[in-house]
């Protein structure tokens, strides 16, 4: 086992064992693709319910549920996992090492995500899907019927425990593993907005696994922590979820941020302007984060001095977007611009994204909240942010880094019907709900009644909805009719960064010799000042590898046994799926398992035809 | 130099500077842990005997775990030797939002409205 070349696996046996940070990646990409599908659906049906007024298309318990479903799958099953695609993908290329510190775990991670994700979804099919908004805040939770509320406590445990992994992981990997001259300062900007990501995640997501930990208690366990009866105090239910949920939406953002200053930077043919500010600015960002919480829970009656602070820290963070967002204008200031895919969904992303934080100054106002709060303003400010900010990063880093992932290049022609139309639809979908909102519109609520002046700007914001959706198809039929494009696929934008550095697609090594990086956009430098490739830091030598192994999945499916047990309190199945996981847990930490070598001359092959 | 075992046990004598190294680190090892001890049996008898009120023996006894943890932490995890920036810079602002946070939710969670 140990010291030994594998051998030639069958594609399935190899994609279910696999370590390897590229492949994580991929399956990352479309196990996050999957549930963007799933929660756009879900979408859809809202908008066919709320395009004319008292539609009977989708009935007030299923819109509950939909409506729930498509912001929890959206948060912790597609944004996230996309981010993490290219996070797992992009972040060891960009700092030159061969994986990521705990290969073994990276690939938990994954599996944890998406089979917490499908025991979420599985509930669809046994009586009935979570149903108190993704929030779930108690007393609806604790006492909403049924077992979907118990599929959405155990099916986040098991996917954010994924979640909290992945996070480490980059921590770690981030910290100890950058190839020598890496310094932190030298960090591409993607890196370093993962880095701040994986921050919060590691010190936002226990609040959330004690919230759900606390719900699961109060729901299957006889417990009455928000029980007022007995004493509870629902309000904390509030406090732990949003000192998790506001990081999360910094988690959602920040690595946009990051693919954002790539982005920008490669195709204005520029240095990133004002790095060291897009670096602090970040920190300072992924700080605020925690400081703000209760900015979601203004009319719950926390008093005026404790609205005030967290309405005055809340303003705070524009300060910090503000640096970023001139940056962002200042680097194109002057650039050669070349007008991408990849790039009109950075440029689009700048207005787009400060209309969403224009709206959020205003609702961090306090007083004026209580104005806003539970409306359509709310929606349309959070959509302007996720989508103009998140959804925007995502397909842009989806064209930009394409090549790399996938060894061909997507079509610009069709890319840019795409972008038109998605960016077209998205503000004919949200532009709209900003005055449903001011027009007094509630928001989670399964219609609206006639004659109240809501008609045609609901119906505007539906036809908006469906050019989204029929945008997102155009993207699925772009993934297959562009393989064709496998010219041109090492470094078709003219790249930066050392990830443009390594064949597409990268070998399984990444690099045949850790490169030396001596500046800041280390590829860049090489072109510019060196002979355009990436100096060696080491010797030619055999590369040592982790082995593929199947017990990610078997721990996994141990827990999502045991959730089972736990969401029909069946001790036995409990039992039995703890056997599972705590078995496997055994075998890995019992097992020596060294990895194996990849030896010179199979390298140097490689590299021949590389050439 | 390509095929090391990680887990093979080290050969050849340590050098002079390691030697007095380890003797320094054992010395510390010793000393931290008296006092470790002497601490833990402060707090026992703090509670034990009845000449303390309770009103001081509570914060005192907290204050005295919070010694506890940070001597642990850098005498016996080693957190103070080096190549641990990053350790504790986690550590510590982890500890400081924590902190920040639950100063925040004692205020704002009760009867008294601020």
């Amino acid at each position: 086992m140990s010291n030994s070349s594998t051998s030639k696996k069958s594609v399935l046996w190899d994609w279910l064992t696999t370590v390897d940070h590229k492949k994580i990646g991929i399956m990352y990409f479309f196990g996050g693709l999957f549930f963007f599908t799933i929660a756009g659906l879900e979408a859809m049906l809202m908008r066919i319910q709320l395009m004319f007024p008292e539609m009977s298309f989708l009935h007030e318990q299923t819109y509950n549920e939909v409506l729930t479903m498509h912001g929890t799958t959206m948060l912790f099953l597609a944004a996230m996992p996309l981010f993490f695609a290219f996070m797992n993908f992009v972040v060891p290329l960009q700092i030159g090492a061969r994986d990521v510190a705990f290969p073994f775990i990276n690939s938990l991670g994954f599996w944890l995500f998406l089979f917490g994700g499908l025991l979420l979804n599985l509930s669809w099919f046994t009586g009935g899907a979570p149903d108190a908004g993704w929030t779930a805040y108690a007393p609806l939770s604790t006492t909403s019927a049924g077992h979907g509320l118990d599929y959405y406590i155990m099916g986040l445990q098991v996917s954010g425990a994924g979640t909290l992994m992945s996070g480490i992981n980059f921590l770690v990997t981030i910290v100890n593993m950058r190839a020598p001259g890496m310094s932190m300062m030298r960090m591409p900007l993607f890196t370093w907005t993962t880095f701040v990501t994986s921050m919060l995640i590691l010190f936002a997501f226990p609040a959330l696994t004690v919230g759900l930990l606390l719900l699961m208690m109060d729901r299957i366990f006889g417990g009455a922590f928000f029980d007022v009866a007995m004493g509870g105090n629902v309000v904390i239910y509030q406090h732990l979820f949003w000192i998790f949920g506001h990081p999360e939406v910094y988690i959602l953002i920040l690595p946009a941020f990051g693919i954002f200053s790539e982005v920008i930077s490669t195709f204005a043919k520029k240095r990133l302007f004002g790095y060291s500010a897009m670096v602090f600015a970040t920190m300072i960002i992924g700080f605020l984060g925690f400081m703000v919480w209760a900015h979601h829970m203004f009319t719950v009656g926390m008093g005026p001095i404790a609205n005030a602070i967290f309405a005055v820290a809340t303003m705070a963070i524009a300060v910090p977007t503000g640096i970023k967002i001139f940056n962002w204008l200042l680097t194109l200031w002057g650039g050669r611009i070349r007008f991408t895919v990849a790039n009109l969904f950075a440029l689009a992303f700048i207005p787009s994204f400060v209309m969403g934080g224009v709206t959020g100054v205003q609702l961090a106002m306090s007083a004026a909240d209580y104005q806003f709060h539970d409306t359509y303003f709310v929606v349309a400010h959070f959509h302007y942010v996720i989508i103009g900010g998140s959804v925007f990063g995502i397909f842009s880093a989806t064209f930009y880094w394409w090549p790399k992932m996938f060894g061909y290049r997507l079509s610009e022609s069709l890319g840019r019907w795409f972008f038109w139309l998605f960016l077209i639809g998205f503000h004919l979908t949200f532009f709209v709900q900003h005055f449903l909102g001011l027009i007094g519109m509630p928001r989670r609520v399964a219609s609206y009644l006639d004659g109240q002046g809501l008609n045609e700007m609901n119906f505007i914001s539906s036809m908006g909805a469906f050019m989204m959706a029929f945008a997102f198809i155009l993207l699925v039929i772009n993934v297959f009719v562009s393989r064709k494009n496998t010219d041109d696929v090492q470094d078709p934008w003219d790249g930066r960064t050392l990830e443009w550095a390594t064949t597409s697609p990268v070998q399984e090594y990444n690099f045949a010799q850790t490169p030396l990086v001596r500046e800041l956009d280390a590829f860049w430098h090489e072109k510019q000042f060196g002979d355009g490739r990436m100096k060696a830091a080491e010797p030619l030598d055999d590369i040592h590898m982790p082995n593929g192994s199947i017990l990610p999945i078997i721990i996994t499916t141990g827990l999502t046994v045991a959730s089972f047990g736990v969401i029909y309190s069946t001790w036995s199945i409990i039992i039995l799926g703890l056997l599972i996981n705590f078995g496997a847990m055994f075998v890995r930490s019992i097992k020596e398992d060294h990895g194996y070598h990849i030896p010179v001359s199979e390298i140097k092959r490689e590299q021949g035809e590389g050439k | 130099m390509s095929h090391v075992d990680p887990s093979a046990p080290l050969e050849g004598k340590p050098s002079k500077a390691t030697e007095r190294k380890l003797k320094n680190e054992a010395r510390t090892q010793i000393v931290s842990f008296v006092f470790m001890i002497f601490i833990t049996s402060t707090a026992f008898l703090t509670v034990a005997s009845d000449v303390i009120p309770t009103h001081f023996a509570i914060p005192f006894i907290l204050m005295l775990a919070g010694v506890q943890v940070v001597m642990q932490l850098y005498y016996f995890m080693h957190m103070n030797a080096k190549g641990n920036g990053w350790i504790n810079v986690m550590l510590w602002s982890g500890m400081f939002v924590a902190a920040l946070t639950v100063a925040a939710l004692t205020v704002i969670i009760g009867e008294t409205k601020f």
